[in-house]
């Protein structure tokens, strides 16, 4: 049974590789919106290099977290419209792992293309090339955290008409721990500080996530489709 | 036992059941009230170093701890309500909520008037004002999510998710933002750091008042529940007979 649904698992992120390719705006819009969030902060701060060199994990951190929370509404609206959600719910596989398909699809589109631009606005805020790295691993730590979280929320309101402020206000409370881990380990490395313990602790989040969050997004789509 | 529990499941025997539970609390809730802010207010020394602005603490301790044992109550039902899927908890778990969200609103507003005669400043990012302030918007957003759903029973399934979701980020969020707090060091004074240092004369008056929030929470919590079933089974003849009654 395992062989056939890790095979299913496969054709799922096949097909949602083939939509994505064809739909582009869908995630290259959270990912431009990222950018120019982050451009936003310079100019009403003002282009003082030592203001922007302190803040900037933060905002690098606050903006992927907002581009993240941008993408959700789209993480299951479309199978819910044409009833492929539905049809996934009654598969004799693993609904739980189907989401976690789902959900890794998501993090590839959305997270993944931050992490790489993330160097770029690290440039803009004068961060050096050893912050630039730290800022890089606890995203890529923390990001999949975002989509796992997330994807409980978007599965909460996706039968909602206008679900997508909805989304903001459950899911954002839950994203506080991860931006304060994220956002001090690269503050505290260029204090000099030992952040192991600030990776562990992201890593230990993710964990979690990836253990329980696709049961409670599971639970969340039935209840949603009814 | 069980067949007790079975038969409460029928929200015409839970309206009534509460109905006689309610004065079993409320009483309670009125003298604990009337001694406590007597004994607190009056009664109890003033502090040597905070003078008599310390007394907030008798509101503000309480209505504190409550906020985040209302959030329990809350979670224990949704899940009794995904397991069972009995009416009643759903209930139960939405009267929770708004309650939940006052006692956190008004730990926050005390927090924020106590803090400034000791600290100079309405607000400080101090850990536990921080995690009570995220507490508050994990209510919020379950208020919201509740009245989202035109259907009360689709609703429940989905709050009751979240609820669960919430209460195992509770603990993580409450340690992360203490951990931010420790790492920033800010200038605040903790003045009530040490509970140790309480003397007995303010800890009895406290003690009275966190005991007469519990009935409080209990006598709102049975009101707003039988609110609640009245407003589910309008359509019914019971809550028709109900209503002439009344």
């Amino acid at each position: 049974m395992t062989n056939s649904s890790t095979h299913a698992l496969k054709i799922l992120l096949w097909r949602d590789f083939t939509l994505a390719a064809r739909n582009k705006s869908e995630w290259m819009n959270p990912l431009l919106f990222f950018i120019f969030a982050a451009i936003l902060f310079p100019l009403g701060i003002g282009p003082d290099t030592a203001i922007l060199k302190q803040i900037a994990p933060g905002i690098i951190w606050i903006v992927a977290l907002l581009a993240a929370l941008l993408s959700l509404d789209t993480m299951f609206r479309a199978d819910y419209d044409d009833g492929s959600l539905e049809q996934l719910t009654m598969s004799p596989y693993s609904f739980a792992t189907l989401i976690l398909g789902k959900v890794s699809i998501h993090w590839i589109l959305t997270g993944l293309p931050l992490i790489l631009l993330s160097p770029l606005l690290a440039t803009f805020f004068h961060l050096d090339a050893a912050s630039t790295l730290i800022l890089m691993q606890t995203l890529l730590l923390g990001t999949p955290v975002l989509s796992l979280v997330g994807a409980i929320g978007s599965a909460l309101t996706v039968g909602l008409k206008r679900g997508s402020m909805l989304i903001s206000l459950l899911v954002l409370p839950l994203y506080v721990p991860v931006l304060i881990f994220g956002a001090n380990a690269v503050s505290a490395s260029s204090a000099g500080l030992d952040i192991s313990g600030h990776l562990m602790l992201i890593g230990s989040l993710l964990v979690l996530a990836l253990t329980l969050a696709p049961m409670a997004t599971a639970a969340a789509l039935r209840a949603s489709i009814g | 036992m069980f067949q007790f529990i079975t038969k409460l499941a029928s929200l015409r025997n839970f309206y009534f059941f509460c109905g006689k539970l309610l004065p079993w609390f409320a009483w309670p809730t009125l003298i604990l009230m009337v001694v406590g802010l007597y004994w607190g207010l009056v009664e109890a020394p003033a502090d040597y170093q905070q003078k008599d602005s310390y007394r907030i603490i008798f509101i503000h301790v309480p209505a504190a701890w409550m906020s985040m044992f209302v959030y329990l109550v809350m979670a224990l039902s949704a899940a009794a309500s995904m397991i069972w899927k009995t009416k009643a908890s759903e209930v139960v778990a939405n009267s929770c909520a708004p309650i939940g969200a006052a006692f956190t609103f008004l730990a926050l507003a005390t927090g924020s008037l106590w803090g400034k005669p000791m600290w100079g400043t309405w607000w400080e990012w101090d850990a536990r004002l921080t995690s009570e302030l995220v507490l508050l918007f994990l209510y919020l957003g379950y208020m919201a999510l509740q009245s989202a759903f035109e259907d009360k029973r689709t609703a429940a399934r989905a709050t009751s998710i979240l609820a669960i979701v919430g209460v195992v980020n509770i603990p993580i969020i409450h340690y992360s933002v203490e951990w931010w707090f420790t790492l920033h060091q800010g200038p605040t004074v903790q003045v009530m750091k040490d509970k140790q240092a309480m003397d007995t004369s303010m800890l009895i008056p406290l003690m009275i008042m966190a005991t007469a929030f519990k009935f409080y929470f209990a006598t709102v919590l049975l009101m707003f529940s039988r609110n609640e079933v009245l407003e589910r089974e309008s359509h019914t003849k019971w809550v028709q007979e109900e209503r002439e009654r009344l």
